[in-house]
């Protein structure tokens, strides 16, 4: 692998079903070594482009390249990536043994390399001591472990996982995010993981690609994406976010006036040049609550509590506010008390501070 | 104390016994008859006169009805092994291919099903007839003309069987075949041959017991000389039902049987999974 080249580059990719189009005019570059997430709702095309990787789907226009060289025309049997599928797809009839050994059996790898090869990889996903057992006598956890293996010990150039995650409870889901990062750390491949769920890609990811209606729309580290978001779909689909709508009034050294609906003039901190319509975007756990108007110089919202959703280490509350409609606040439970002042009906609060808004233009 | 009778649990309550016993009885009570007269002394099978092997002796020596037994087994044998193959390969074309005229095909695959069998022999009749297909060839190949009969009515039944099957398979295990190198060949070799098996063996084991016993088909095709085993019972019995008819019945009853039971063996629990 040559450093500087990415591990995959999608130039211009284009994909129709019928007159569908699933993928529409995607650039991306994914960088070598690297754990890469494309996260979107479902039916956003990113099942489609982790296919056109793997060779199952070929596209429309647009070139592929693995390792800059270009992928089309070559099938899947002859591609330097593996993949592990959503279903796991462990062959039902074979031992966890046989199963791992398969590719390099149907590759031609001499016999006496394949059985080093299986145990290492066996080895290095946990399954010591399951190797004679059939699938159907592993859990979720373990097949999905004999996928990863299986695929791993062809030593691909690209590992891809298609919602790897999805069929596992949340347990288990836990601990595999953290045992796919360590594999991906241990073996020094770029891993490209498809999923919709946002805290998988936060939590796992170098970089995420977002992607709505076949577009790309941000790539980012997580903090980037979730402090920074781009645009309003970005901003709304990771994580919990209220949305104040208004205008920008004035451009100014680095700061922009805006006047918000309900909330009146606020300053917020503003590099490029000025737009018209806007939304300050504020993440709930940046808001706080109170019981009686707060002395501070933030922006104050008199609300009344509409309900609260419990969640044990925090409570989002929903407040119905008079002048900026619903917002939504993260609480951390940080004492035992029974004492909940936020209940549903009370008469409180809400603050936030400008400066901790983002200035969504689209 | 007894616990109360379950919703579910029917097979707890008398009447349904009764029904269930009715039913076995109904089913069974004529095999058994059957199988319990050939050993009987009597010429007839209506009174039970004292135990005899003899019957089986006769029919054992009786060179025609060897004859038609050997007949019987080769044509089911091969129209087997042609009906595994053509129902299988058609079943996993149906499965896995998309093409103009398919829900048609797969309508007139299984009309060989729904055909009345008089139909089929007489139109088979009618064909070999036209054809000018060759008499009086050597054995086995003077069977050919029963061995396609058979092969006509039995592959569809294999491919609903094996169609069935597919219902239930993975695709994504073909592409991770191919996704960890394996060739189209190695992939249908290695991993959906494997998930067919189960489809095949039950496809084959129908296909066998319908050739064993089909008369009608046979009767329309098969030339003067050559004759299968129910052919010849049937001939057997207008003349007199002796407990040579039974004994012959009953080898051919422990031959299914030990067919069926060696199928069975053939397929591992474990592999009936997923």
């Amino acid at each position: 692998m040559s450093n500087g080249v990415p591990i995959v580059r999608f130039e211009n990719i284009e994909k129709s079903f019928g007159s569908f189009k699933a993928v529409d005019g995607v650039t991306l570059d994914v960088p070598n070594n690297s754990f890469f997430a494309l996260l979107g709702p479902s039916g956003c095309g990113k099942t489609t482009l982790l296919r056109m990787l793997a060779g199952f789907e070929h596209p429309t226009s647009g070139r592929i390249l693995i390792d800059g060289e270009d992928m089309a025309g070559i099938p899947p049997n002859k591609r330097p990536v593996n993949m592990v599928f959503q279903s796991y797809a462990v062959f039902p009839h074979m031992t966890v043994r046989e199963n791992v050994g398969y590719g390099l059996k149907v590759s031609g790898v001499p016999k006496s390399e394949i059985a080093p090869r299986v145990e290492e990889a066996i080895q290095m996903v946990r399954l010591d001591g399951f190797a004679d057992r059939k699938p159907d006598k592993l859990s979720g956890g373990q097949r999905q472990r004999v996928a990863l293996a299986r695929a791993l010990v062809k030593k691909p150039k690209l590992l891809l996982l298609d919602e790897p995650l999805s069929a596992l409870d949340k347990k288990l889901r836990e601990d595999m995010q953290l045992e796919l990062v360590r594999l991906q750390q241990e073996v020094g491949i770029s891993f490209v993981i498809v999923t919709h769920d946002q805290d998988e890609a936060l939590s796992m990811a170098d970089l995420i690609a977002v992607m709505n209606r076949g577009k790309v729309l941000q790539v980012a580290p997580p903090w980037d994406l979730y402090e920074e978001p781009n645009c309003r779909f970005v901003a709304d689909f990771i994580g919990e976010m209220n949305l104040f709508e208004g205008r920008m009034l004035s451009v100014d050294g680095g700061h922009a006036r805006l006047d918000l609906k309900g909330i009146g003039l606020v300053d917020v901190p503003w590099d490029y040049p000025a737009t018209s319509d806007v939304a300050l975007a504020v993440r709930p756990e940046k808001m706080r609550l109170y019981r009686e108007e707060p002395e501070l110089g933030w922006v104050r919202l008199p609300g009344k509590v509409a309900q609260v959703a419990y969640f044990g280490d925090n409570s989002q509350v929903f407040v119905e506010t008079s002048q900026a409609g619903r917002v939504v606040v993260l609480r951390h439970n940080q004492s035992r008390s029974r004492d909940e002042p936020y209940r549903t009906g009370a008469d409180c609060w809400v603050a936030f501070e400008p400066t901790d808004g983002i200035v969504l233009s689209d | 104390m007894r616990n109360p009778i379950g919703p579910l649990e029917f097979t707890r309550r008398g009447w349904v016994r009764l029904w269930l016993l009715a039913v076995f009885v109904f089913l069974y009570a004529p095999i058994v008859i059957l199988v319990a007269f050939s050993f009987n002394q009597s010429r007839r099978n209506i009174v039970w006169t004292g135990f005899t092997t003899d019957w089986y002796g006769r029919a054992l020596n009786n060179a025609s009805l060897i004859e038609a037994f050997t007949n019987s087994i080769m044509i089911a044998l091969i129209s087997t092994v042609l009906s595994v193959i053509l129902g299988g390969l058609l079943a996993l074309g149906l499965y896995r291919f998309r093409f103009p005229g398919k829900p048609v095909l797969d309508g007139v695959a299984a009309l060989p099903i729904v055909i009345p069998e008089i139909c089929l022999g007489v139109a088979l009749l009618v064909f070999y007839a036209r054809a000018g297909w060759p008499t009086g060839l050597p054995w086995p190949l003077n069977l050919s003309q029963v061995i396609i009969g058979h092969v006509v009515f039995s592959f569809p039944f294999v491919a609903v069987v094996v169609r069935a099957r597919m219902e239930g398979f993975d695709r994504s295990l073909e592409e991770a075949s191919k996704d960890l190198g394996a060739s189209e060949w190695q992939t249908f070799w290695n991993v959906t041959l494997p998930y067919m098996k189960t489809g095949l063996i039950a496809g084959a084991l129908l296909a066998m017991t319908l050739s064993l016993d089909d008369f009608v088909i046979t009767f329309f095709t098969s030339g003067p000389e050559t004759i299968t085993f129910p052919v010849k019972i049937y001939s057997m019995v207008r003349q007199s039902v002796t407990p040579e008819v039974n004994a012959a019945s009953t080898i051919l009853i422990l031959f299914t049987v030990l067919l069926t039971v060696i199928a069975l063996k053939f397929q591992k629990p474990s592999e009936g999974v997923g």
